[in-house]
């Protein structure tokens, strides 16, 4: 529950009011941009009409993080540039309060030859920065990239990751009031990723709104408040983000199978996760388990083909449907250089601080960027804990703590001192 | 007016994106800028060669400047020219060149022309700064008439400008237009009078002719820019209302244009 009206009162007036857009494309059959092929014709060449959206409207309220879901070819990309204007819609209206800055591409309109520090004026001045937030902000956008070295090169001598590290870091500072975020979530190495979530929740508690399109719906899920699923163009559901994600991964999503355990999978199928299991202190598979108990949670995968560096993800919720807790191997600084053929992985959890309850897990296999998911499972478990050690009054997780070290009455000169001084 | 609003808007934008033009341009050449006055000076060169030795055209004496150096005649009309033209065939190929910039981020898109167009104004004030200098070495007398060459130079891009803002959406749409002008830019180089003075023209040809000679509006301009420059005088009255129209009248038709078609440019490019 938020503490924060939800509804009414200047707070959460939208930010993007997105009002019956549609968008139309040209197929060329024959993609002729000549003259002569036009005069000869005696029109341009032919085309036929597409419509990449059609009648969609929704608000964006204020201060909300917004998913933007659907499989290639939906409209959600397309969608995206209306809101940032860089395409127009043939019919319906976007309308934006507040100043808007767009990550599509990352340094796009980096001069090669032009240095790095010549490179954040020009790119901050297309955000729509004037040079004194520019001169203001330099440092920290430098330090942010982390290229302060290299500040004076010409930037065609850096890394793609440096190059990528700074387009992001301009973009990210221009402080706009509305941020709309294209499959950026992974940008460079862990560390800078990091960072870049740090700047996003930064974003959020400023109460500014951001707009995320992305495949990767473990992330979109937890991170988005209100999510919005687009199919062919049209828009099927806007709704709390967890509650959109799980129907589009459930019902949307092309892919998908269902699992022995009752939930859902979808992804590219490389690679695939056959089998997950728990597995008690003995190693024997179970679906009981006691709070302190070590435990093991084995995913057991095919991959068809070699995938050089894989990253294994595991979460929990509960019956309620609340994201308990999630780690994947990429973070647990565990990762293999590759994997192929069938075998299996394991997290060993030396004490599993859950309070009783039903859980359910949820297992992934992605790329190294967290962005191309091989294999997701939703549901693929469910188990229980019982009372155990330690035994705590309630909640979702359990955190051992113990009570004592009482310091009570007149006697304590502490409390003497602190009234005193009231 | 919201075209103001807009540019005042994308003022420092407009600055940062001339630069990038002007600084790109010659990056990484050992001449750099020098570059900008090679080009002219061999141009120069060139002409004076075939048309004021070999051809031996003759224009007249300046007036009152009483000048008779057949390369400074020339450049007088060359500089307008060329700025021209590159302002032209540059500005329309400014938004192809900037495709990706277009396509993912929201900026008014006729900075991308307009900045294109003003760095070739870098140039071409270098260049007038020379000439002027030479001018006065040769015993002419331009300094009164600087602010008059300013003027002339601001009708003149806001022609340049005109035509490239209407000439680099057709490109997006139509890509051989800037074959097409290439090969119209030479005839119309030869359609001016640059490399032989006007009254050959008026000698050899019939009155009609002539008139549709004088339509052309860069043999206004290089008119009014040589009458400041060579001979030292004020312009014509009817060759100052002359670039003031065709000034006006290229960039109102030309920024038309350009908002009409702007619209699908991220998917057409």
């Amino acid at each position: 529950m938020s503490p924060l009206p939800r509804s009414g009162g200047p707070a959460t007036s939208p930010a993007i009011e997105v009002d019956a857009v549609a968008k139309r494309f040209r197929l060329y059959r024959e993609r002729n941009q000549s003259l002569k092929a036009a005069l000869l014709r005696g029109r341009r060449a032919a085309y036929e009409e597409f419509w990449a959206l059609r009648d969609v409207s929704f608000e964006i309220p204020e201060g909300t993080t917004f998913g933007l879901i659907g499989e290639n070819g939906s409209g959600k990309s397309t969608l995206l540039k209306c809101i940032a204007r860089i395409l127009r819609p043939d019919a319906g209206e976007v309308r934006t309060h507040g100043t808007l800055a767009a990550l599509l591409e990352l340094g796009s309109g980096f001069h090669p030859e032009l240095s790095g520090r010549e490179n954040v004026y020009l790119n901050g001045s297309i955000l729509g920065m004037s040079k004194r937030d520019i001169d203001a902000r330099f440092d920290a956008i430098v330090d942010f990239a982390g290229i302060a070295p290299f500040i004076d090169q010409p930037v065609k001598t850096y890394s793609s990751g440096m190059y990528v590290r700074l387009g992001f870091s301009v973009a990210i500072n221009v402080d706009p009031d509305i941020l709309l975020v294209d499959e950026v979530l992974a940008v460079g190495d862990a560390a800078f990723q990091e960072k870049c979530m740090e700047k996003f929740a930064e974003f959020r508690r400023a109460g500014k709104t951001v707009v995320v399109v992305s495949h990767a719906m473990g992330s979109l899920r937890s991170f988005c408040d209100v999510a919005a699923w687009l199919e062919h163009g049209k828009l099927v559901r806007v709704g709390p983000a967890t509650s959109v994600v799980d129907d589009y991964v459930d019902e949307g999503h092309a892919e998908r199978k269902h699992t022995e355990g009752g939930g859902s999978r979808w992804g590219s199928g490389e690679a695939r996760l056959t089998k997950v299991q728990l597995l008690d202190a003995q190693g024997r598979s179970t679906t009981r388990v006691r709070t302190g108990d070590r435990v093991t949670l084995r995913l057991a995968y095919e991959a068809d083909e070699p995938i050089a560096k894989p990253v294994f993800g595991l979460a929990l919720e509960n019956l309620e449907g609340v994201y308990v807790w999630a780690h994947h191997s990429r973070d647990g600084g565990f990762v293999p250089e590759k994997i192929s053929g069938t075998g299996s992985v394991d997290l060993v959890v030396s004490r599993l601080m859950l309070q009783p309850g039903t859980f359910d897990v949820l297992a992934s296999l992605v790329d190294y960027t967290t962005t191309h998911t091989y294999d997701f499972l939703r549901h693929c478990y469910r188990f229980d804990v019982e009372a155990g050690e330690p035994r705590e009054s309630g909640g979702i997780v359990a955190l051992g703590g113990e009570w004592g070290n009482l310091r009570d009455g007149t006697d304590d000169a502490d409390l003497r001192s602190a009234e005193r001084r009231t | 007016m919201s075209l103001l609003a807009d540019l005042r808007g994308s003022r420092e934008l407009l600055v940062n994106l001339t630069l990038r033009e002007v600084r790109g341009k010659y990056k990484r050449t050992a001449l750099g800028q020098g570059w900008s006055l090679l080009n002219p000076l061999v141009q120069m060169a060139i002409f004076t060669v075939v048309f004021g030795v070999l051809i031996k055209i003759k224009p007249d004496p300046g007036d009152p400047s009483g000048l008779q150096v057949f390369a400074l005649w020339l450049v007088a009309g060359l500089l307008p020219w060329a700025f021209f033209s590159n302002a032209v065939t540059g500005g329309m190929g400014a938004l192809i060149g900037n495709a990706n910039l277009i396509n993912k981020v929201y900026f008014p898109r006729e900075t991308l022309v307009l900045s294109t167009v003003f760095s070739w104004n870098v140039s071409f004030a270098i260049e007038l700064a020379v000439l002027t200098v030479v001018l006065l070495l040769f015993g002419g007398s331009p300094l009164l008439f600087l602010p008059l060459v300013v003027v002339a130079v601001l009708l003149l891009t806001a022609f340049s400008l005109g035509i490239a803002l209407a000439l680099s959406v057709a490109n997006v749409y139509f890509r051989d237009t800037q074959h097409f002008m290439a090969l119209f830019m030479q005839v119309w180089f030869y359609a001016t009078p640059i490399v032989y003075p006007f009254s050959y023209v008026q000698r050899n040809a019939s009155p009609t002719v002539e008139t549709l000679y004088r339509l052309n509006p860069m043999e206004r301009f290089v008119t009014v820019f040589r009458t400041l420059l060579y001979d030292n005088r004020l312009p014509a009255l009817g060759d100052s209302v002359s670039i003031v129209v065709a000034a006006g009248l290229a960039l109102v038709v030309g920024w038309w244009l350009f908002r009409r078609y702007e619209g699908r440019l991220a998917e057409e490019l």
